[in-house]
């Protein structure tokens, strides 16, 4: 029995066959509870041992408006985003022209049929699969609530049965999801069978598309990028978070709250080992990130773009008194409010630069959410080390959606570096204490936490100039002594910051790629289908700002080098030809930004353009 | 001249305080302020405060924004570290160091510009979050480093030099912080250090948000006919309702007032407020009835002045946080990081 038949048309082109290597999208409406049962869908695949890739699409809004959650699946590894869509789950009325429009022929569209949709609403090149889902759901549930969130379960159990999904695994997790509470699992468990069964009885299943069980998820674990960075500040040492919400980095604080509930509080006392702030604005979370890093305690704010534009002044006195602190900007498409539930990687400059005067900051560039945790770890030590703000730059694609990467690790031989402070001891032995005399040659002077001897090593903060020993002063050359050893600190900062990764082509080229952040996935996967048509490129992911020499190193062996960004005006190339003064007509520029995450296909298509 | 440090020479007749320290070791370099300014007086009022506190100089943080009284915490305690921040956000700079290390002494002091204007959304966001604190603003109406303009707390029809008057309603921040839940909370005047420096070390012991607004002449830019913040309209108008002596240690027996004239406020750390009642019908306790009596009195053209409100049973932000009682700063790697096998057991959970 073939329901697709029953429903429409046989498609005008072969159906689409493919195991474990397709892209399904789901369209619900925002607020309808269908977050859930899709991650659901997605643990499912990874318990098969299937790698699988979700990104959630979503509008500026709370409840009523689109939403997409888009799933590659892909045996082979690719976690990039892909252009179209294998199979759509229509869920969502709005959106059901532009919908239909994604599915790549042959493909397949799973709606609603409950009400019928005229003929001329679909195309005769894709698969039509109609389940009455409302009218399933409303025999079964009387109660509104009940119909609207068992309705989603009840359209995995559909596809579980389409795709030849294990059933038995996604009865597991709902176990796992509400364990001890049994009456819930036993009323999910039903929704599942009610979709799955119907299914079964009615449809043809499976369909060309279809999961089979792998080993290529490995020991990876499922984690968000905003997570992972809260738990690196917690494992590096962070005690303080002041922070203002602003999407899309606020369950980056949220997170930490929830992980310092669970690993801070002391066992005894039920007291907090942390203080987490909300600030009134992100000028006032800074300048209490600030107030920490002075007083010595390891202090971080999340934000975004229009939050680092609000930071800028104390950006400033914090690089030019030489304040640790720590900023996690999870990158969004700006200028303005812009679109500020899209990705985009295009704070790179104004993070570089931030604030009046000359300054330079040291960037981190996470690839994925274990990055984000190592990183968000060595940022605390680095603004420590180096007594200054130290940023890192995740974005939208990394920070909000759940990424397969390896698993998290922590050497419990590791130290936390606090950098170079003069305790009591110090002052009492007579070492000579100037809050900004560089002793080692380094450029990074010595600091004294505020109350640590009653009459040494005290010193006057300022964002006024001031001589090697703190004390106020407009004499010119006192002013440029101290700028030009904040520029020996940032030389110093290069060894320090995460070396970049180099990746050779199977064969010699003088063609290379620089690349960074959340564009690694989509960069790998490019640089293997164009190595496909011959045209072979070095890579190099730039992990760290300052740039490190093998940057260099790496442009000056390439005749041309593609610098492949999610901004439009080609930030990161910018500051290298700005701070490396690297050719300008060797670098060219592979720009994506129209806030959707970018894939391999546009980086691949581009550079082929431009080889011509 | 931009910076001069005083000689450490001492008068070997100085008195020193119960820790050995003379009222020279809280001083700073020399004010680099007019000569005349009512600043310098606050500060000189500072350091009677902690001098009589016997306060440890290095225990003190010192944190200021930007302006003329921004620049008074380096003339006084030179042996406390200072913090002069960003204009009108000295008051989330303090928060932060707050949060970090509870056991030092935060004595932020702003002025009405670096308050009142730029960083009035700061100085209300730190009163209701209770940060422990003694918030002292120095008021004077005008901005002085850039020669004179108009503060938000210039009243309306004060004239400037040129005789021109504002025209903006002024803004009341001793009403605000009332409103915003300061827990202490007083105005005094620069030339009246009898008032100020109880009020002050009244405020250095309390725990919670303590704010003082204390009105302080600007000698070069608001002390002329026609301003309400000269020293002799102040003089003219100030009414106190009470004047206040601080008791720390042992309590002394005393019958320095008839009955009903005075009142004693036993605060958290066990110091007590012995408050001379002026105006009698005056309760610094009730919250609500001192902010009307400062609006009747307001409108009569009346500056009240003295500890208007006092609530001594008040926690602070580190008891919202529920933070361990050492400073974070003190913590070590075992108290702050879970290590490898709860990171195994998490990663575990996501899978």
């Amino acid at each position: 029995m073939n329901a697709i038949d029953k429903i429409q048309p046989l498609s005008t082109v072969p159906a689409l066959q493919a195991v474990n290597e397709f892209v399904v999208k789901f369209a619900n409406v925002n607020g309808s509870g269908s977050a859930s049962a899709n991650q659901l869908f997605a643990k499912a695949i990874l318990r098969m041992g299937v790698p699988v890739t979700p990104r959630n699409i979503f509008p500026s809004n709370i409840q009523g408006l689109p939403t997409w959650y888009e799933m590659r699946v892909s045996e082979a590894g690719h976690m990039g985003a892909r252009d179209g869509t294998d199979l759509m789950v229509a869920m969502n009325p709005q959106t059901w022209d532009e919908d239909i429009a994604s599915i790549m022929p042959g493909g397949y569209l799973f709606y609603d049929s409950t009400k019928p949709m005229p003929a001329s609403k679909f195309r005769d090149d894709i698969n039509v699969i109609g389940v009455p889902l409302t009218a399933i759901t409303n025999a079964a549930y009387t109660q509104s609530r009940e119909r609207q969130l068992f309705k989603n379960i009840i359209y995995v159990g559909v596809l579980a049965a389409l795709l030849d999904m294990d059933v038995k695994a996604i009865e597991g997790l709902l176990a796992d999801q509400f364990r001890g509470r049994d009456k819930l699992i036993a009323a999910n468990h039903q929704a599942l069978r009610l979709g799955y069964d119907y299914a079964l009885a009615n449809l043809q299943c499976p369909i060309g598309l279809r999961f089979r069980p792998s080993d290529q998820v490995g020991d990876r674990i499922f984690l968000e990028g905003n997570a992972a960075s809260a738990l690196g500040a917690l494992y590096g040492g962070a005690t303080v978070c002041a922070w203002y919400p602003i999407t899309p980095s606020s369950s980056l604080a949220e997170a930490f709250m929830k992980y310092c509930a669970k690993y801070r509080v002391d066992s005894d006392t039920k007291k907090n080992r942390f203080g987490i702030v909300q600030a009134e604005d992100e000028l006032s979370s800074i300048g209490m990130v600030i107030g920490a890093g002075w007083n010595g305690a390891r202090a971080f704010t999340a934000t975004s773009g229009p939050g680092i534009s609000l930071m800028q002044e104390f950006i400033g006195l914090a690089y030019f008194a030489e304040i640790p602190a720590v900023i996690f900007d999870v990158q969004r498409a700006g200028p303005s409010t812009g679109m500020p539930t899209r990705n985009q990687q295009c704070d790179i400059l104004s993070c570089a630069y931030a604030s009046h005067g000359d300054t330079k900051h040291v960037l981190l560039f996470p690839e994925d959410p274990a990055e984000c945790f190592d990183f968000g770890a060595d940022a605390m030590d680095l603004a420590d080390r180096l007594q200054t703000p130290i940023f890192v730059l995740l974005d939208l694609d990394i920070g909000m959606n759940e990424r397969l990467c390896r698993p998290l690790t922590w050497d419990d031989n590791r130290k936390l570096d606090r950098g170079k402070v003069m305790m009591a001891e110090d002052l009492i032995a007579g070492r000579v204490f100037g809050r900004y005399l560089d002793v080692d040659g380094d450029g990074i002077p010595y600091r004294t936490y505020p109350g640590t001897h009653p009459t040494k090593g005290a010193y006057f903060t300022r964002g006024t100039s001031r001589d090697e020993y703190a004390r106020y002063t407009e004499d010119g050359a006192a002013y440029q002594r101290n700028m030009d050893r904040l520029v020996k600190k940032f030389e110093t900062a290069k060894a320090m910051v995460p070396a970049p990764i180099r990746r050779d082509a199977a064969v010699a080229t003088r063609l290379g790629a620089i690349y960074y952040g959340s564009t690694a996935p989509a960069m790998l996967e490019a640089a293997e289908i164009l190595a496909g048509r011959g045209i072979h490129l070095d890579l190099m992911r730039v992990r760290g700002f300052p740039f490190a020499a093998a940057v260099g190193d790496f442009v000056a062996a390439h005749d041309k080098v593609f610098v492949v960004e999610q901004n439009r005006d080609a930030q990161l190339r910018t500051l290298l030809i700005n701070e490396e003064e690297f050719n300008p007509k060797q670098l060219a520029k592979v720009l994506h930004y129209d806030g959707s995450p970018i894939t391999a296909r546009f980086i691949a298509e581009t550079i082929a353009g431009l080889i011509g | 001249m931009t910076y001069l440090s005083k000689p450490k020479m001492h008068h070997p007749d100085l008195k020193a305080n119960a820790l050995g320290f003379t009222r020279r070791d809280y001083e700073g370099p020399v004010s680099t302020l007019c000569a005349g300014c009512g600043h310098d007086s606050i500060s000189a009022a500072i350091i009677r405060a902690c001098y009589q506190l016997n306060l440890q100089p290095h225990r003190i943080a010192k944190m200021s924004g930007i302006g003329c009284s921004s620049k008074t915490p380096s003339y006084f305690l030179g042996a406390s570290h200072g913090f002069n921040s960003v204009h009108g956000r000295m008051p989330s700079v303090l928060t932060g160091a707050n949060i970090a290390n509870r056991d030092l002494i935060y004595l932020g002091v702003s002025g009405d510009g670096d308050s009142a204007s730029i960083g009035l959304g700061q100085f209300a966001h730190s009163i209701r979050r209770g940060v422990n604190m003694t918030y002292i603003v120095e008021n004077n109406g005008v901005y002085g480093l850039t020669k004179g303009q108009f503060s938000a707390t210039a009243d309306k029809g004060a004239k400037n030099r040129r005789g021109v008057p504002n025209m903006d309603e002024p803004i009341d921040m001793v009403s605000m912080a009332l409103q915003l839940g300061a827990t202490y909370v007083g105005r005094s005047f620069s030339g009246d250090k009898d008032q100020l420096v109880p009020l002050i070390e009244g405020a250095l012991m309390h725990k919670g948000a303590a704010f003082i607004d204390c009105i302080s002449p600007c000698v070069a830019f608001n002390n002329h006919e026609g301003s309400t913040k000269s020293f002799d309209y102040v003089r003219e108008h100030n009414e106190a309702v009470n004047r206040m002596d601080v008791i720390t240690g042992r309590l002394p027996i005393t019958a320095d007032y008839a009955p009903g004239e005075m009142e004693l406020v036993r605060q958290h750390d066990g110091t007590y407020l012995k408050l001379k009642k002026i105006a009698t019908d005056y309760d610094p306790t009730d919250r609500v009835a001192v902010m009307n009596y400062l609006q009747e009195h307001k409108a009569r053209g009346e500056i009240v002045t003295g500890l208007l409100y006092v609530d001594s049973d008040a926690d602070d932000l580190h008891g919202y946080l529920n933070s361990v009682d050492a400073p974070f700063n003190t913590l070590s790697d075992a108290d702050l990081v879970p290590g490898a096998a709860a990171l195994a057991k998490l990663n575990a959970s996501l899978r």
